[in-house]
């Protein structure tokens, strides 16, 4: 199966944060009473982790963290907060496997790569069919992890929900 | 080729062979969510415009987070889910009826099955031998849509417990050290495997707390073989049909061997603000508490409310530290008051909740103060869990609460058995 990323070539700049980002400070379940009105629970995005996110935050921008990042609860309220925030794709050492699949499924790219060689500020650019990343700030090419073409697949249909609209069912793997 | 719990599951209800990096698509039995998480996945759903439910006598919608409501905001997604729950045919329990987790272990969850929720202990049902797993809202509302969802099968890490636990250590200290050796993120997308001798003298609600907290060490399932013990619980619950033995092929492949003598093992503790971050209890000794909180999907259950009640029988909390106790259910409730548990509990000074979340998620009833400090008997302490970023967290077992409620600083449960 040959399926092809959505917006190949992506640019922005990183909002660096740490390791361990939970879903917890992503978005807390204090603010549960706004889950069912997503602009004003947006503005709450990972204000825990980074009170400055939401007023530096520009579309388009990447958000680069580091170890286990979603890690905790199922709430895919994370990814779509930092989705609506403006953040078009999520570079990470390591992510908790719910989070992983959440973002997928809201059309948000996860890309896992050494992070470490990222700062705050550099200016990036995406290559999500080659799953690489060129710090232009730095002149370094960073090398992502594929995903599987099941995930790819929902990727490129711009998450699960039209996914499933399409194709009326799970389209099992093929070999490529 | 012989196969691990994970792998036989996954085989029989994909109708393939399935081995560990495989993606399948496999039958769902049971799919539910709870009312933080199902009006998304409510939402969801109706995009996908199907002709309802696959399997509405396989769909449960609980109200537990938020139970009673704090928030009219909480109140209209109550009410958003009865509508769903009226429109669709598919179950539902009430505000106070109890956690979902427990409720899907005593009325729904059997060996074999294939689990989904909208809620990351989905993992707890892995104790009755369910390869039962946590996912999101629109995973959830694909699985109601199409009564089936797409698995990555995962490698296991084999568990081999052998000896007993010593006098004042649990099951849930058990698992707070395996966290620690693991790590928070040390079995990202694995299965765990329970394993060994000890198995005989582990029971199913013990069992329970121990694949609540899989997923703290980032796994997708927390599996027990289906075997005397499984069948003694589903008796108990009245669902003796639902008995089927089930164990791994003998010469399974296992991506990992952790072997625990249960002897060895003393109450732990762990520090804010991470699960993995846990000490044997003498380190926290005598760190002063505000408040003490027994309940949740970790330890509400009958037998966490019974020590709970042993430690605390004519003593009193300490007049500095709030003491909550959070039946997981209403048969829970039920049994503890028919057994004196609750009076005994209520005469020491602790205020009993309604069944269902409670001060878990610091949505209602138990929010912290700044700088106050909770010992709490739930399965995280991210910063912010419990309402309040500028609180502590420490977890441990209902012994360990009980005792430190009593003193008003961390206190090794042994010291006043
Ligand atoms: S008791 Fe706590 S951990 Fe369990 S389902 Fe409720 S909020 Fe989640």
């Amino acid at each position: 199966m040959i399926t092809k990323m959505p917006d190949m070539i992506l640019k922005g700049n990183a909002i660096k944060l740490g390791d361990n980002i939970s879903t917890d400070l992503i978005i807390p379940g204090r603010y549960a009473h706004l889950r069912s009105n997503l602009p004003q629970l947006a503005k709450h995005a990972l204000e825990d982790a980074d009170p400055t996110f939401i007023s530096r935050v520009k579309p388009g921008d990447f958000l680069v963290a580091g170890k286990n990042f979603g890690l905790g609860s199922s709430r895919e309220h994370a990814p779509v907060v930092i989705k609506m925030a403006g953040i078009s794709a999520i570079l990470v050492e390591s992510t908790a496997r719910i989070f992983f699949r959440n973002a997928i499924n809201q059309g948000v790219p996860v890309l896992l790569c050494d992070t470490a060689k990222i700062s705050d500020g550099d200016k990036l650019e995406i290559d999500l069919a080659r799953s690489t990343v060129a710090n232009l700030t730095s002149g370094g090419r960073l090398t992502c992890s594929k995903v599987s073409p099941l995930m790819s697949a929902i990727l490129s249909e711009g998450g699960l929900i039209p996914y499933i609209q399409k194709h009326k069912d799970f389209v099992p793997e093929r070999a490529t | 080729m012989a196969k691990t719990l994970a792998e036989k599951i996954l085989t029989d209800k994909s109708k393939s062979d399935a081995s560990a990096g495989d993606v399948v698509v496999a039958n769902v039995d049971l799919a539910f969510v709870q009312d933080t998480t199902g009006p998304l996945t409510v939402r969801q759903f109706e995009k996908i415009n199907f002709q309802g439910i696959a399997k509405p006598q396989n769909a449960v919608v609980f109200l537990d987070h938020a139970a009673p409501s704090p928030a009219r905001q909480l109140s209209n997604d109550h009410a958003l889910l009865r509508r769903f729950a009226r429109e669709t045919g598919c179950h539902i329990y009430e505000v106070g009826d109890g956690v979902c987790h427990q409720l899907v272990a005593e009325y729904f969850a059997k060996p074999g099955d294939i689990i989904v929720g909208s809620d990351s202990h989905t993992v707890t049902a892995g104790a009755l031998g369910a390869f039962a797993t946590g996912m999101g809202s629109s995973d959830v509302a694909a699985a109601l849509a199409l009564g089936k969802t797409w698995l990555r099968v995962p490698e296991t890490f084999l568990i081999n417990l052998k000896g007993t636990l010593p006098e004042g250590v649990y099951a849930k200290d058990l698992i707070l050290y395996l966290i620690n050796q693991i790590g928070a993120d040390g079995a990202t997308y694995k299965a765990l495997e329970f394993a060994g001798e000890a198995l005989a003298h582990i029971t199913v609600p013990e069992r329970l707390t121990v694949a609540n907290m899989a997923v703290e060490a980032g796994a997708k399932v927390g599996l027990f073989p289906s075997d005397e013990e499984t069948q003694k619980f589903l008796t108990t619950q009245g669902r003796s049909d639902n008995y089927k033995p089930l164990y791994p092929d003998a010469d399974a492949h296992y991506e990992q061997l952790i072997s625990l003598n249960l002897l060895e093992l003393e109450p732990m503790v762990s520090f804010p603000h991470t699960v993995d971050n846990a000490y044997s209890v003498s380190k926290a000794k005598g760190i002063k508490i505000q408040q003490v909180f027994i309940g949740t999907c970790t330890n509400g259950r009958l037998e966490d409310l019974a020590v709970s009640a042993r430690i605390l029988q004519g003593k009193r909390r300490s007049p500095g530290t709030r003491l909550l106790v959070t039946p997981a259910s209403r048969q829970v409730l039920t049994q503890a008051i028919d057994n004196g548990y609750i009076k005994t509990l209520i005469e020491a000074g602790a205020i009993i909740l309604p069944p269902g979340c409670a001060a878990c998620l610091g949505l209602h009833q138990g929010v912290l103060g700044d700088g106050e400090a909770c010992l709490s008997t739930a399965n995280r302490n991210f910063k912010g869990r419990m309402g309040n970023p500028k609180a502590m967290i420490y977890l441990a077992s209902p012994a360990t609460a009980a005792a430190s409620a009593i003193r008003g600083e961390i206190t090794d449960p042994r010291e006043i058995m």
